[in-house]
């Protein structure tokens, strides 16, 4: 047989296809910030935008960063950050702007260890808290967590639909492991993939309300300088988007501002099951980590032990319904995660204490092996 | 020239207190604006936290009231991406020096063609009088209530420093001088910064003794000194006088010329 090589299969780490993913997604505007194990994001969109027409900045910080992401979106362009631990701690402020202001953006944190500088270039998952509750107030947030080089892609491009789609920032919480991990890749046809751009107004400029309150919670984004003038700011706004002191209308808009992802979690949360229809014992992991607790599972069930793994794809929201479906019939739950136990926490009350779940973390920079996960599951 | 056009009328009354300087300044941007004949769809006004970053509510462009310090960020994002637009930032003293102090110069630094227009009034006065980068030695801030033990950052030299490409200091006294500073800024294309003197009766005058706003208005006239008379005058004779006048106004590549460079290589090497 011939062998032709396939054009579409490329050998690349997390952090390129991250970077690719976003271009397939259309992002034109990068501003990034230096840090370790993400530099490789926007070293990849230096060289490769000016080719194809976007624009990348190494801006003065992580706070500038986020801003010009925020100022760049609102100009019409699909934009993106990409951080790790401590300089995602930096743009918390913007976000919850980006979030207020419902301004479409996406935000890679390659995570490293924590808290402070932590272990720069070692893996971690303890930002899932700080990716949920960093900024402050109440507040919807999307979080989507990669557990290959393919998915890095693929949810790449997931996190700039879905931030299209609900006017919000996304964050895609990738961990050292995945961002620095090489892996033979096939990259979809461009015709195969599904593009979400904002929803426009249709009313004219004398009519265009930037929050107005309609059936579909979602207000149409206007872009600046294309005749709509209005007024974005981060203070407490009604539907014209200036401030209010009105608790009526503050309400409402708060309650439509979090009603987006109450309404609409069953189109943003995705999971992966494997080998969970017949388990006597419920594996729950997400990024690197789930790569552990599949082989653990696989080596659980060679030795009689019925497991099965959910993997969560999108963390926040929580996957509770999911979780819902499936815990009842086991006799105990694993959640192995390289924190001391966020998501697990999360898991006790999506289930309501009634089984046991056993946690297999790791806190020094290691990944957690699959016999680790395996020696909780059988013991 | 008619104000109420750029204005937003239904805002008004504004949150600025009697005898504040910062609708002289709103008004003088507004007759450059004017004058030069600028469409509203194509200016987008961008601001920080404080008195000054109220501006954008009252006008009607494109206008972005961001986070305390981070508008010359935004702002930068903005113009990037919508570089036919006129990018105005206004923004206080302590805004654009304290907490947004990395901003200012390294936007100066990369001459982005923006115009940042700082209202300077030595105080925060939104909060309730607290010390700024701007406040001179000696003076009273709720903040400082023995007097302000901190030393003052000279705006404009600032930005002259970090490589702006456009500076000038002017007082709301000085409404000629303002309009010409801020039309020259407009023109300018890179980073151009007028920091036009403005007087907060309420939460500076009030607690050191400066008397109302018209009083303020008056220490202004009698206590400005031209740029070029300034440099022969000793530095004891320069002490409590306001230096106006154009620090900086020069011809260089912006950022966005600088990219297109960036472009073009990327191009030839990857073709």
């Amino acid at each position: 047989m011939e062998n032709i090589p396939n054009p579409n299969v490329r050998m690349w780490q997390g952090n390129v296809a991250c970077a690719e993913g976003a271009i397939a997604a259309g992002c034109r505007f990068f501003a990034g910030y230096p840090i370790t194990p993400s530099s490789e994001i926007a070293e990849v969109l230096a060289l490769r935008f000016p080719v194809i027409g976007g624009n990348f900045i190494q801006m003065e910080d992580e706070i500038a960063a986020m801003g010009a992401i925020i100022g760049g979106s609102l100009g019409g362009a699909k934009t993106m950050t990409a951080t790790s631990g401590p300089g995602f701690s930096l743009k918390q402020e913007n976000i919850g702007f980006a979030v207020m202001a419902e301004v479409p953006c996406v935000i890679v944190n390659v995570q490293r260890g924590g808290p402070s500088t932590g272990l720069p270039t070692h893996a971690a998952q303890s930002d899932v808290m700080q990716a949920r509750w960093g900024t402050h107030g109440d507040h919807p947030i999307i979080v989507l967590c990669p557990s290959s080089v393919r998915e890095t892609y693929d949810l790449t491009i997931r996190a700039f639909n879905l931030a299209e789609k609900y006017r919000m920032p996304v964050i895609l919480l990738s961990d050292e492991i995945i961002g620095h991990l090489t892996e033979k890749i096939e990259i979809p046809e461009p015709s195969t993939i599904e593009i979400i751009d904002r929803k426009k107004p249709t009313d004219t400029p004398e009519n265009y309300l930037p929050y107005k309150m309609d059936d579909s919670d979602i207000p149409a984004m206007a872009n600046f300088g294309e005749g709509y003038r209005y007024h974005v700011t981060g203070l407490a706004h009604d539907e014209t988007g200036f401030p209010t002191n009105d608790p009526k209308k503050i309400r409402a808009q708060m309650l439509r501002l979090n009603r987006k992802i109450q309404r609409f979690r069953n189109d943003i949360v995705e999971v992966e099951t494997f080998n969970t229809d017949d388990m006597d014992v419920l594996v729950i992991s997400f990024g690197s980590t789930a790569r552990s607790a599949k082989r653990a599972v696989i080596n659980a069930r060679e030795k009689g032990v019925k497991a099965g793994l959910l993997r969560l794809k999108t963390i926040w929201p929580f996957p509770d319904k999911e979780i819902e479906a499936l815990y009842k019939p086991v006799r105990k739950i694993v959640v192995a995660e390289m924190n001391l136990g966020q998501i697990a926490h999360e898991v006790e009350w999506a289930t309501r204490r009634e089984k046991p779940v056993v946690r297999v973390n790791k806190i020094d920079g290691e990944p957690i092996t699959p016999n680790e996960i395996f020696e909780a599951i059988i013991s | 020239m008619d104000y109420l056009y750029y204005l937003r009328k239904e805002k008004m009354p504004h949150i600025w207190c009697d005898g504040c300087g910062h609708g002289i300044i709103l008004k003088s941007i507004l007759r450059v604006i004017d004058k030069l004949g600028w469409e509203k769809d194509d200016i987008a006004m961008v601001s920080g936290i404080g008195c000054s970053s109220r501006t954008p509510g009252y006008v009607d462009f494109n206008t972005l009231h961001t986070t305390h310090g981070r508008a010359i960020a935004f702002a930068t994002g903005l113009k990037i991406v919508k570089p036919n637009l006129h990018v105005i930032v206004v923004s206080g003293d302590g805004d654009a020096t304290a907490i947004g102090g990395n901003h200012f110069i390294h936007a100066a630094r990369r001459n982005i063609d923006l115009t940042v227009i700082i209202y300077n009034n030595y105080i925060y006065g939104m909060t309730g009088g607290q010390a700024s980068p701007t406040t001179p030695i000696g003076k009273k801030a709720s903040t400082a209530p023995y007097g302000n033990p901190d030393a003052p950052f000279d705006i404009s030299r600032l930005a002259q420093a970090a490589g702006a490409a456009y500076v000038a200091r002017s007082t709301v006294y000085h409404v000629g001088k303002t309009d010409r500073y801020i039309e020259q800024a407009f023109l300018k294309k890179g980073f151009s910064v007028v920091e036009v003197m403005t007087p907060c009766p309420t939460s500076y005058g009030r607690r050191n003794k400066e008397g109302n706003g018209v009083e303020m208005m008056m220490f202004q006239k009698k206590n400005s000194v031209g740029v070029e008379r300034a440099q022969k005058m000793s530095e004891e004779e320069l002490q409590g006088k306001i230096i106006t006048g154009v620090f900086v106004d020069k011809e260089q590549n912006n950022y966005l010329q600088r990219y297109d460079e960036v472009i073009d290589k990327a191009k030839q090497i990857n073709q």
